[in-house]
């Protein structure tokens, strides 16, 4: 299923509430193709809410989300790969078949089983069951989950906790290489990565003062 | 592979390979249909007369007892966000769990219906009419076992709150379960009636369920 080269992504005065409380409203950015989004702030700033807003899996408490150059009809929600806290592996499955798994189902019969395990070097432990990866390798097993099937825009939350410096920087070339390929990145991350960030975005600025 | 084979035969390899789910269903049902004759005493006439309704009772339990893998476990390791971001809307990804557990649970337990039929001294010309209606039943069994289990995601130790929920709505599957191997009324085709309706919960429970089960999800990933 080949995706549109460029698409944009595009946030007009959203707002996120959790529990009655307002997080942050009003926000706005405008990523164009190749571009990345650096958010931070303090704990409970509405960094994860942020970005489970952009993969559709929360709802904007107000404002809205558009992403030119897409097909119309789809949801942002699938132009987007969410990568968050949670490794979304199966243990009872070996790395193989997880990643074949999502290979399978993101890329619609199109997915790329070969590049995602060479992504992150899983290759050696394809065959292991992913209940016996370190905390480290079943990241590196959620990252890989970027290759299975090609989507423009990248969701990820705080990539970086419990890989390694090598990891850190094969995830500093991943990310690069998308933005050159066109693709869209959201980040946030406490760890500084050489990725160069078109924007920036603090959250929890307004409660902190 | 499409997407939605992929799932589900994700699914069921998963129910499989975890073994408490398939091995325990079936073990609870030899289980509860070992030990009720054990407390009955060895009347075999009376043994006969309840015969499928502790083999329907028994296949609702054992199946409950598997429901709330439907979705929990993908919900806890955040495999449920990532499918929400798929290319199935969550209806469907809802529904081919539900058939996932039919297929991984709901059909082994019927398969083995027969067998436990034999320790409960179930007259022998019943078991296809047994077979049939089971057959007929379970998808609503599984389906309407969906629509309990994501009401109770992120809820600790929710077996017991899924059972609350979803009995009631066996109510029917069981009724017309039962009285199509035992017919209320006699005559040449006093079966069909209630396998067709049978049929019809099954239906209804196939479209309406995984609606009712996506609106849950999307709560639960709130």
């Amino acid at each position: 299923m080949p995706l549109p080269p460029s698409v944009s992504l595009a946030a007009h005065d959203i707002a996120c509430e959790r529990g009655g409380r307002t997080l942050f409203e009003g926000l706005r950015f405008a990523l164009q193709p190749g571009e990345a989004l650096l958010v931070s702030g303090p704990n409970g700033a509405g960094k994860t809410s942020l970005l489970r807003q952009l993969a559709g899996l929360l709802p904007l408490a107000a404002g809205r989300l558009e992403a030119p150059g897409a097909d119309a009809d789809m949801p942002i929600a699938e132009l987007c790969h969410y990568v968050g806290h949670l490794s979304a592996a199966k243990s009872a499955f070996t790395v193989r078949e997880n990643l074949a798994f999502w290979a399978d189902f993101l890329g619609e019969g199109g997915g790329d089983l070969a590049g995602a395990l060479t992504a992150f070097g899983l290759e050696p432990l394809a065959d292991l069951p992913a209940g016996l990866l370190s905390a480290g390798q079943k990241k590196k097993l959620a990252l890989s989950r970027l290759y299975t099937a090609h989507r423009p825009i990248w969701l990820l939350d705080e990539p970086s906790v419990s890989l390694d410096t090598a990891s850190v920087k094969q995830l500093d070339t991943a990310i690069r290489d998308h933005l050159k390929a066109g693709g869209i990145a959201v980040v946030s991350t406490h760890v500084p990565l050489k990725t160069k960030f078109a924007h920036q975005l603090t959250l929890g600025l307004e409660r902190a003062a | 592979m499409s997407a939605a084979l992929a799932l589900l035969t994700r699914d069921v390899k998963l129910a499989w390979r975890e073994g408490g789910a398939v091995g325990v269903a079936l073990g609870f049902y030899l289980v509860v249909v070992v030990i009720t004759p054990l407390g009955l005493g060895p009347d075999l006439n009376l043994l006969a007369r309840i015969a499928p309704g502790i083999l329907w009772v028994g296949l609702l339990l054992a199946a409950l007892l598997s429901a709330g893998r439907i979705f929990d476990n993908d919900y806890e390791d955040g495999t449920l966000d990532v499918l929400a971001t798929g290319p199935l809307p969550l209806s469907v990804v809802a529904g081919i769990k539900c058939l996932a557990h039919w297929l991984a649970t709901g059909i082994p337990l019927v398969l083995i219906a027969p067998l436990l039929g034999l320790l409960l001294n179930l007259p022998m010309g019943s078991i296809p009419s047994l077979m049939l209606a089971m057959l007929a039943g379970t998808p609503a069994v599984s389906f309407l076992a969906g629509i309990g289990a994501s009401l109770t995601l992120g809820l600790r130790r929710s077996g017991l709150l899924l059972a609350l929920l979803v009995v009631p709505l066996y109510v029917p599957v069981l009724i017309f379960g039962v009285s199509a191997v035992t017919p209320y009324v006699t005559g040449p085709n006093a079966i069909w009636p209630p396998l067709f309706i049978l049929c019809a919960l099954s239906l209804v429970s196939i479209v309406l369920a995984p609606l009712a089960a996506a609106a849950a999800i999307r709560n639960a990933l709130r």
